[in-house]
């Protein structure tokens, strides 16, 4: 079982990538990703599906958290959130299109529109409906998949961490011993 | 005003006095408008030096040192300091010159993708790429080198941005969302920790550079004689404690003392103060203080718990949680110590003690720390490099303040005594600096003499030569079966010619009668001054903890270590 980790970054550039590069500097390959900008323009939600046991998953969630651009990092496999995917499938059989509509599941497929020598089919759920889902097809079927990666929303409200601005030069004052000669 | 003036008024606002660096083609501009400011900048004969003079002018005074490089190679030699500045906290801003933004991406001459190759290498890093970013860049920059857990950050500006005319408008406030730092502890882990100082038998207090950094030795001697507990100091954290103070036991860790590491192995309570429970520390960690609650003081979350859990964590500035601790601790009456651990201790103490012993037909290198002691006192700053040396000077020379010890403790930088003690003695000019290294060590920061003659600074420099890159040969000599491979250095310069050849003086000592003569000659010159002592070329640091081993199972030295 795959796990969310959902992370509000300033949107700036660079950002993304110190984020991504927290699981990629210890060999941890990205199940999947995805980023964009919240109602704040400046800031961004991304939600990474990872493959982590819950030790070293700390541990990444940690050094995210470390990041100057990462307003908050957060585990969302345990706690309750929503997880939800888009899938795009693109068919050359009209016959096909309708077996696949047709398959009962908790997924919601429509017709998107229709592709050169076919049609474009959209479906959305989550990740693990989807799988199943796609996994119920007939056996002979040729499509090309595209997935978004989960994207996720915690279900409790959460109170962000709000650092007031400081004022320049506040860090030498922290910083600067009184001296003995 | 141009982008390079507007630069360096920025620096200025956050109190910039100097600046370490090597100029190039796309920092001209910035070196043009040097001239006419007050800001002095210390030139250096190679980029790697200028952020390690940054990184001992920062260890001295707690400062923010400053460095700048220029574009492509200029930037790429930086890397080695800002990384070692990263492992060792240590607040730091380092410039570095870019190609012009109309270039970038086109592989033009001595262009370097710098942001990208120092991202890991720094705590935050930034590029501008408008003039109206530069100010609040800078002071970002400065903010969070000094602040929360110190560390590096690199800014990266492209010529055209040094070129670039606009106003400068003074900014006063900066705003960084995803940054926040915490000061003070939770109160109901502070209590929970008093609790357990007052309840513990065999209490250990084991703090490192966050006490330095954050200016807590006041704060933590005040808990050292609160507590009467043992407190040792890491390799980081050495001058926290006076060395002399009856409850200090010295440095743990693969080297450090027997009863430091024999005290933190049976403790029943760790109170860990600003360390990060290094691997050099702790050996095989499973085994490390394991019968031992930790409370764990640090002011970067990422820390605690990372490679030790915390029965009682503590998040929160050194100075202030201390300071709590301490508070709390006063308000429940005095807390009793536990004198027959303190026996234990002592005993341990006194049992096998650092060997500092002299011989008569060659200069041990503790014969070397001796002397070195004797004429410092426990007050000069010390510079080291990395190696046997830097060992042997941790275990035996005195520290009786912090900013003391200068040394590269996490990356184990060699090259970086030298250009460490050019940054002290330029801060701290009223100070006796000694700048110690290895003859590898040494012969990796030679151009450096030339500054060190140019600004006349009087660093006493001391090679501890054995001919030997010593301290891989000693583990050559204890694990590989005494194969050496590539660690003779079989060709040292003639110290006197090579010092002469500087304009500064330098002597060659081999002769045990004549080392403590040499040395006060040494410190009398009024100038800089280049020692070359000859040591035991085939002396072994001990204790030595093998990698990998129990603290507490220690090879002591030659008679009951692993060569017998």
């Amino acid at each position: 079982m795959l796990q969310t980790i959902s992370v509000l970054i300033e949107n700036k550039a660079g950002a993304l990538l110190r984020v991504t590069a927290v699981l990629a500097s210890r060999g941890y390959n990205i199940e999947s990703l995805t980023v964009a900008r919240t109602c704040d323009p400046e800031l961004s939600r991304m939600t990474i599906t990872v493959n982590a046991e819950e030790k070293l998953r700390v541990r990444i969630i940690a050094q995210m958290n470390k990041l100057i651009n990462v307003v908050e990092a957060v585990d969302l496999t345990e706690s309750p959130s929503s997880v939800r995917e888009l899938v795009l499938l693109r068919l050359e059989s009209a016959t096909l299109c309708g077996r696949i509509l047709e398959i009962a599941s908790p997924v919601q497929a429509r017709l998107a529109g229709p592709a050169r020598n076919g049609f474009v089919i959209e479906a959305t759920g989550s990740p693990a409906d989807l799988d199943s889902w796609i996994r119920s097809f007939p056996g002979d079927t040729a499509v090309e998949i595209t997935r978004s990666g989960g994207v996720a929303v915690p279900l409790e409200p959460r109170i962000l961490p709000t650092p007031r601005p400081v004022a320049t030069g506040a860090g030498r004052a922290l910083a600067e011993p009184v001296l003995t000669a | 005003m141009t982008g390079a003036q507007i630069l360096l008024e920025c620096l200025a606002h956050e109190g910039v006095d100097c600046m370490f660096g090597y100029p190039g083609g796309v920092t001209l501009p910035l070196y043009d408008a040097i001239r006419d400011h007050q800001i002095r900048h210390v030139l250096v004969r190679h980029e790697q030096n200028a952020v390690f003079a940054a990184e001992g002018y920062a260890r001295a005074t707690g400062r923010v040192g400053v460095c700048c490089a220029t574009s492509g190679p200029g930037a790429t030699n930086l890397v080695t300091g800002l990384v070692d500045a990263l492992m060792d906290s240590i607040p730091l801003v380092a410039i570095t010159g870019q190609v012009s933004q109309a270039l970038i991406g086109t592989d033009a001459f001595q262009e370097a993708d710098t942001f990208s190759i120092t991202r890991p290498a720094t705590k935050h890093n930034y590029i501008v790429t408008s003039l109206k970013d530069l100010p609040r860049t800078i002071h970002e920059a400065f903010y969070l080198a000094a602040s929360g857990r110190p560390g590096p950050v690199l800014v990266d500006i492209p010529k055209d941005i040094f070129l670039a005319r606009g106003a400068y408008e003074p900014l006063t406030t900066i705003d960084l969302p995803g940054y926040s730092v915490r000061m003070e502890g939770d109160g109901v882990q502070i209590s929970r920790a008093a609790e357990a100082i007052r309840a513990a038998k065999r209490p250990v207090i084991y703090a490192g550079g966050g006490i330095i950094l954050g200016n807590a030795t006041p704060e933590l001697r005040d808990y050292v004689a609160l507590s009467g507990a043992p407190a040792v100091c890491t390799l980081m954290g050495l001058g926290a404690i006076p060395t002399e103070h009856p409850q200090f036991i010295s440095m743990p860790g693969m080297h450090g003392s027997y009863a430091a590491n024999m005290a933190i192995t049976d403790c029943d309570l760790l109170i860990a103060l600003g360390v990060r429970f290094d691997d050099r520390v702790t050996g095989k960690l499973e085994r490390f203080a394991p019968h031992a609650r930790i409370i764990h003081v640090d002011i970067d979350p990422g820390e605690i718990g990372k490679n030790r859990v915390a029965d009682i964590p503590l998040q929160g500035h050194a100075k202030t949680v201390i300071a709590q601790l301490n508070a709390e601790l006063r308000a429940g009456g005095p807390v009793t110590p536990n004198a027959p651990w303190q026996r234990q201790v002592d005993d341990w103490k006194a049992e096998h003690p650092y060997d500092r012993a002299h011989a008569e037909h060659e200069i041990r290198p503790q014969h070397l720390m001796d002397e070195i002691d004797r004429l410092s006192a426990g007050e000069a700053i010390v510079c080291s490099d990395v190696g046997q040396h830097q060992m042997w000077a941790a275990q035996l020379l005195r520290f009786n303040e912090p900013r003391l010890w200068i040394n590269s403790g996490g990356l184990g930088s060699m090259g970086f005594g030298l250009p460490s003690a050019i940054g002290a003695q330029y801060a701290r000019p009223d100070k006796l600096v000694f700048a110690i290294c290895g003859d590898g060590g040494f012969q990796m920061s030679i151009p450096e003499l030339a500054t060190i003659a140019s600004l006349a600074l009087p660093i006493k420099m001391i090679v501890m030569n054995n001919g030997y890159l010593g301290m891989v040969r000693q583990w050559q000599t204890l694990f590989y079966n005494n194969r050496l491979s590539s660690v003779e250095l079989d060709c040292f310069p003639d110290v006197e010619k090579l010092a002469g050849a500087y304009g500064i003086k330098g002597r060659v000592v081999r002769d045990p009668a004549e080392l403590a003569a040499a040395l006060e000659d040494a410190i009398k010159e009024p100038g800089p001054f280049l020692l070359d002592v000859r040591v035991s070329p085939d002396a072994n640091v001990y204790p030595m903890v093998p990698s990998g081993g129990a603290i507490n199972e220690m090879v002591l030295g030659e008679l009951t270590g692993a060569r017998k």
